[in-house]
């Protein structure tokens, strides 16, 4: 929450290169958007909105949430440019990219 | 009744079809409908459920009873009461003709892991008669900060690995499998080098006649990938119970009844007793699916098994909880 507040104050420097969504929502077991892509130093927040509890953990282990039940949250702050798939250790059909550049 | 209109779905009833054959077998068992499986040398029979077709056990015999994903500390609307309805699963066990000698619960005891959930789960099975209980963990079970820690030092502790043994009863083999852990993103239900190199080794020196009962939490066969509903690794798992003459899985995870023969090995999923999912495909996941209040018990239940000694023959039978 501390760095959302962060972007929140920034965005009038930097919003031009901010693009218009870092939140990911989970809903009907799957991430959307499933692909996002983002400026370097941005935070993503996933949001749980189902029934059901997730994580959000990425391939190669560079971000992992604990277990997110509804409603709960989980940030991550991209400090350098790559993409980062990730998925659901819980439901591990469900998939998505972070695309940092 | 080869085809009736159920909750606007349609329902196949495989007891009209021909079932006594050998091959492929795909069945599924709706909300109110039971079915009795018998495997006899291999060749499976079925015959539709009633409450009243008990048949008399001597004591060679062997039931048990398999419950499956109480997801104890589940909230939402599609059951506010899984205490309730956990209780009343229990109830309906205590009051079977033939008390079964033990419960199987495939997974999913609890909905987040918690201590408390699971504290939950043991003080309502204190009250069934049956007092053995054999478990393997859902993913549920496991999402503790010490990855399973909560759940291996309550159940694990004549388990190998993160949860799998196995154990005989009235000459029954009994394997239980833990196929939720170590994930893979894009991946099915996962069993691992390690365990099946331990399944093998498990049944390597039975004899072919001994009937074998699997049992796991997400299905071992492929119900719908899709939704993950499948074990990416099974089909090597079930190459070692090939030589078996007599072999059936148990499974949960789907919270729905789905059942098929291949050969000499019969598969099948329980409901839950805390909320019903959707048919595979028909619903934009597999989440939680709300029911009418007077019909959610109408679509939980439990699975009643019953071998018969010297018949070489397993009996699955479910009931729903109301």
């Amino acid at each position: 929450m501390i760095a959302v507040g962060l972007l929140a104050g920034l965005s009038s420097g930097i919003h031009a290169q901010q693009p218009p969504t870092t939140e990911v929502k989970i809903d009907n077991f799957s991430f959307s958007p499933a692909a996002l892509t983002v400026a370097v130093g941005a935070t993503v927040t996933w949001i749980n909105r189902d029934d059901i509890p997730h994580t959000v953990v990425s391939n190669d282990g560079a971000f992992k949430s604990k277990t997110l039940d509804t409603d709960e949250k989980f940030s991550y702050t991209f400090t350098k440019a790559g993409t980062y798939p990730y998925f659901c250790s819980i439901h591990p059909k469900m998939t998505g990219k972070i695309v940092v550049q | 009744m080869a085809d009736q209109k159920q909750n606007g779905h349609k329902v196949e009833d495989p007891c009209d079809d021909g079932v006594d054959r050998r091959g492929f077998l795909k069945c599924m068992a709706w909300a109110g409908t039971g079915l009795v499986w018998t495997i006899s040398g291999g060749i499976p029979v079925s015959r539709a459920f009633s409450k009243n077709a008990g048949s008399p056990a001597n004591s060679a015999d062997l039931t048990f009873v398999q419950i499956s994903d109480s997801h104890m500390g589940f909230n939402k609307p599609a059951n506010t009461d899984v205490i309730g309805t956990l209780k009343t699963a229990i109830d309906q066990i205590n009051g079977l003709a033939t008390p079964p000698e033990f419960l199987l619960h495939t997974g999913d005891i609890s909905h987040l892991s918690k201590p408390e959930e699971f504290d939950n789960v043991d003080q309502i099975l204190k009250s069934a008669t049956a007092k053995e209980i054999f478990c393997v963990p859902g993913e549920h079970d496991l999402l503790d900060d010490g990855n399973g820690k909560a759940y291996l030092d309550r159940y694990g502790k004549n388990a190998k690995g993160a949860g799998w043994y196995s154990f005989d009863k009235k000459g029954v083999h009994f394997i239980g499998l833990v196929n939720v852990v170590n994930l893979k993103a894009g991946g099915l239900g996962s069993l691992g080098h390690e365990q099946l190199e331990w399944m093998e080794d498990d049944v390597k020196h039975l004899k072919h006649s001994t009937p074998i009962v699997v049992f796991a939490h997400i299905p071992l066969w492929s119900v719908y990938p899709e939704w993950g509903w499948g074990t990416d690794d099974s089909a090597q798992a079930l190459a070692y119970l090939k030589k078996f003459g007599s072999v059936t899985v148990l499974n949960g995870h789907i919270h729905q009844i789905m059942q098929k023969v291949e050969g000499n090995v019969t598969f099948h999923t329980a409901r839950s007793t805390a909320f019903p999912q959707p048919e595979p495909g028909k619903a934009p996941s597999p989440g939680p699916m709300k029911v009418p209040a007077d019909q959610l018990k109408s679509v939980l239940g439990i699975t009643d098994v019953n071998y018969v000694t010297g018949k070489h023959a397993l009996a699955v039978v479910d009931s729903t909880l109301g």
